[in-house]
């Protein structure tokens, strides 16, 4: 089972919700349930995932590393960070340097080494 | 998804889409039309002119940081003339001021521009955190608020200067506007999109950034890897603020235009003379010589009642009354010093004295 992994990073008081830690380390599985029912139950290390599962698969995508993020790194008040699926309006989300509204958002698929930044717009002026 | 050309350079790769505008654009192009927004907003507001002292309202946060970082830019790049200074004023909230203030400083090397930090410690004799320790968390931002303000001012006057800005941006002012909407406040509807403000004895305030919106504001500071910070104050929660500012993240995210629009709404207002005619008159202080609307100005009011141990006397009318019966203040009452008009203004006052009536 191949997996990727890729550097997550958290700012503008946006850390305060993961263990006040901004720069994250994330293995994820390359493939994932193209049903998100079957990510959501309990998130399980990266390749045991699909294991005994005939579940049909397509590649990790931004949506699943939110879920992942909100189950697996998430300390605080996940309602901060998403809300109706995705994030909370005012966080911002780069992909490679570049704001996620530009690859897809949720549906942007993700690569090993892929670099993934929020950043929170809320907190102080 | 391939990646996708800047729409304005058509070579580069686009790594933005603008939410006034709903353009992709590329990194350079963004920073190019950022700066170039802010200096049409400078132009045609016309905010400064040569050999203008400006002081920048700097907080350590996101938008005064990049208000610091463009001004420079601009005032090099187009010659403005400027001796820009920046100015904080330092709360005294542990763990939050303190660090935000070491930011501000930095800012200060990087940008090579004179730093003030004025202490409410050393102008009102109390912190926050001394405040709060006395009066509890509820009320404390009206203490901070009128401080602040005043602080402001004052360290202005400190540096000579003839103009504040701040980093008050779109999405501030919208959220400004919506907040004095669901009030009623009339009055303050009618100032608050005013991009300056100048009483016949204040200092001249302005924002720069009034039709910049937040999300480019962070963009800009990320993309230029500016240093800020952004913590919360621990004292703040202000609730309702923070209920307008969800709403308002929520109709940004269904149409992007909704902010500009809103401010377009508010300015759009027509405000009544006889709204206008019912703001009191403006005298000075008393007791600190600082603009006041009544004998004395609502810091000293504060003042007094943190001094006599009756916090409460500064917020409702009805313990202000309450502690004036318990008589006058005493003679040994701690005050704040005596405000000096900066120059700049006492020419301006005297210019207009002498304007001969047609
Ligand atoms: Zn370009
Ligand atoms: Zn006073």
């Amino acid at each position: 089972m191949s997996t990727i992994t890729l550097s997550v990073q958290f700012s503008g008081g946006l850390e305060t919700l993961f263990g006040n830690r901004t720069a994250h380390t994330v293995a994820l599985p390359a493939r994932v349930p193209v049903d998100a029912a079957h990510w959501a139950a309990s998130p399980a290390q990266p390749g045991s995932e699909q294991a005994g599962t005939e579940a049909e698969t397509k590649p990790v995508d931004m949506a699943y590393l939110l879920h992942h993020l909100r189950a697996r790194a998430l300390t605080a008040r996940p309602e901060l960070f998403l809300e109706h699926g995705t994030v909370r309006p005012g966080i911002l989300v780069l992909l490679n340097d570049a704001d996620w509204e530009l690859e897809g958002e949720g549906a942007a698929l993700l690569h090993d080494k892929d670099e993934v930044v929020f950043i929170s717009t809320l907190h102080g002026g | 998804m391939p990646p996708k050309n800047c729409a304005i350079c058509n070579s580069a790769r686009a790594i933005l889409k603008r939410p006034k505008t709903g353009q992709l654009i590329c990194k350079d192009c963004f920073f190019y039309v950022f700066e170039t927004e802010v200096h049409n907003t400078i132009l045609e507001a016309e905010l400064f002119k040569p050999g203008d002292r400006v002081a920048i309202g700097a907080s350590g946060g996101k938008d005064s940081t990049v208000l610091a970082h463009v001004m420079k830019t601009l005032n090099d790049r187009y010659n403005y003339g400027l001796e820009l200074f920046l100015l904080s004023i330092d709360e005294g909230i542990t763990g939050y001021r303190d660090d935000s203030l070491e930011t501000v400083k930095r800012n200060q090397e990087q940008y090579d521009m004179p730093l003030k930090i004025l202490s409410y410690d050393e102008l009102y004799g109390w912190t926050m955190d001394a405040i709060v320790a006395q009066i509890g968390k509820k009320n404390n931002c009206t203490f901070c608020g009128v401080f602040r303000r005043q602080a402001l001012d004052r360290g202005a006057a400190i540096l000579d200067v003839d103009h504040i800005v701040t980093g008050h941006n779109a999405d501030d002012i919208a959220e400004t506007v919506l907040m004095n909407i669901m009030r009623g406040d009339i009055a303050r509807l009618g100032r608050c999109t005013s991009i300056c403000t100048q009483g016949e004895d204040t200092i001249k305030r302005s924002k720069p950034f009034k039709y910049a919106y937040e999300k480019e504001i962070v963009m800009y500071a990320y993309f230029k890897k500016l240093d800020y910070f952004s913590t919360e104050c621990i004292y703040s929660p202000d609730a309702y603020r923070g209920h307008a500012r969800a709403f308002l993240k929520d109709l940004e995210a269904a149409r992007p235009s909704a902010i500009i629009d809103i401010i377009h709404s508010g300015e759009a207002f027509e405000i009544k003379e006889v709204v206008k005619a019912t703001q009191k008159l403006q005298q000075t202080c008393k007791r600190c010589g600082y603009m006041s609307s009544n004998e004395l100005c609502k810091a000293c009011t504060l003042l007094e009642g943190l001094e006599r141990g009756m916090a409460n006397a500064g917020v409702t009318d009805r313990a202000r009354k309450r502690m004036d019966a318990e008589g006058p203040a005493p003679e040994n009452l701690r005050t704040i010093p005596f405000f000096q008009q900066p120059n700049g203004l006492r020419r301006t006052e005297i210019a207009i004295a002498y304007t001969p009536s047609s």
